[in-house]
């Protein structure tokens, strides 16, 4: 055991820990979720004002890009997760790099559909291959490439660790999605909200956007622990612990 | 950390690096084509000849619109720094499309003339509330004034 890892995090590695930690914890994030979507949605759909050149059709922005900055956010948590699973190989690593993916897959569609739905009536064209959208459009391929890699073995910690590969190779279009409308002409708009530096963005338009970001960060923990609570009684269907919650459910 | 682990380590960091250096590579060698359009000075010097259809890009200038009465067909003049080009187009303009607008069309050179097949507009990172950019249109007109009201004043 490496000294510099604390204990705690050891035992929250383990499933049955794991388990209990993330049933608790499922609610609380559930309910920040719902409440912050609430409040985001408020602020930008009724008390943020127009926009001085797109009137009110900018509005799909509190969608639009709070999945766009999930879809590479949880990218990234599948990567580092992939990367913990290929070389340590432990079982929860790979769990949640396996879960990641549908949600992240989710938030890309998401980012896409109202990308297209907001360029139709502003740029005049539902698609175009601009460095943009065609780099988003690779990252949904790359989570449905892991998806389908996984499943596409009988043994699933052989198909978690094949997907991981997949997992970490594809990290490398998360820096082209970022950087793309710095590095190319495109159509698509640059950077409004920077972390370094003044945000392109009045204040009333930027706290909903700033609490959606927060909303779906917490949607993407209740989640993705929701589908590995069940991935790992899946997996551990045989072991004491599975075992005993199953018992304890019959009781009831 | 134990040899096994360490060995993983080495393979993975080395497929990941090769990986990001191949990618690296091939957008470095697309990085021309990765350009979407041409402004209206590249086009006048002769950058576009290759081309059968390509993208113009820049602002509309202002008071270039017309509108035919009978039909969708509009004119207008694209402009960057350095030229100018009479772009023609037949069919329906986005929302943004208006007098100082970045714009980019498709289409191809009909004699000095630019046939447009799609126009597309594009708006900047900016957002803010129209009474905000109102009062600062109204700062920097006040500020431009007093400008020329001091020039006026020196001998």
């Amino acid at each position: 055991m490496s000294s510099w890892i604390p204990l705690w995090l050891h035992k929250l590695g383990s499933p049955p820990t794991f388990y209990r930690f993330a049933g608790t914890l499922r609610p609380w994030a559930m309910g920040l979720a719902l409440l912050l979507g609430a409040i985001a949605l408020y602020g930008g759909l009724v008390l943020a004002p127009a926009d001085y050149q797109q009137g009110d059709a900018y509005r799909i922005i509190f969608i639009h890009v709070p999945s766009a900055w999930m879809s590479m956010f949880i990218y990234a948590v599948m990567g580092v997760a992939s990367f913990i699973a290929l070389v340590w190989r432990i079982k929860l690593a790979e769990v949640v790099a396996m879960e990641s993916a549908p949600i992240g897959a989710a938030f890309t569609f998401i980012t896409l559909v109202t990308g297209s739905l907001w360029g139709k009536p502003m740029w005049g064209t539902w698609w175009t291959w601009d460095a943009r959208l065609t780099s988003e459009l690779v990252l949904l391929f790359l989570y449905l490439g892991v998806i389908g890699l996984y499943h596409a073995f009988e043994d699933r910690r052989q198909g978690a660790r094949a997907a991981a590969f997949l997992a970490i190779i594809g990290i490398i279009n998360v820096p082209i999605v970022h950087f793309s409308v710095n590095w190319w002409n495109t159509l698509h708009q640059g950077s409004t909200v920077n972390i370094f530096g003044k945000s392109k963005m009045s204040w009333d338009m930027l706290w909903p956007l700033l609490t959606m970001m927060l909303a779906t960060k917490f949607y993407y923990v209740a989640s993705l622990f929701n589908r590995v609570r069940t991935d790992l009684l899946a997996l551990e269907g045989g072991k004491d612990w599975v075992r005993k919650i199953a018992e304890d459910e019959a009781k009831s | 950390m134990n040899p096994t682990r360490k060995r993983r380590l080495t393979i993975v960091v080395l497929i990941v690096a090769a990986a990001a250096l191949a990618v690296g590579l091939g957008v470095y060698a697309l990085q021309n084509n990765m350009n979407y359009l041409l402004t209206p000075s590249q086009v006048q010097s002769g950058q576009a000849n290759d081309y059968k259809t390509f993208r113009l890009g820049g602002m509309v200038k202002a008071g270039s619109i017309q509108r035919s009465s009978d039909s969708l067909k509009v004119t207008f003049t694209v402009v960057d720094a350095g030229g100018a080009m009479p772009v023609e187009y037949t069919g329906i303009l986005p929302d943004l499309f208006r007098d100082n607008q970045s714009v980019i069309a498709t289409g191809h050179m009909d004699g000095a003339r630019f046939v447009a097949t799609e126009v597309l507009a594009k708006h900047d990172e900016t957002y803010m509330p129209k009474e905000l950019k109102d009062a600062m249109a109204k700062a920097h007109a006040d500020k431009k004034v007093s400008e020329e009201s001091a020039q006026g004043d020196m001998p």
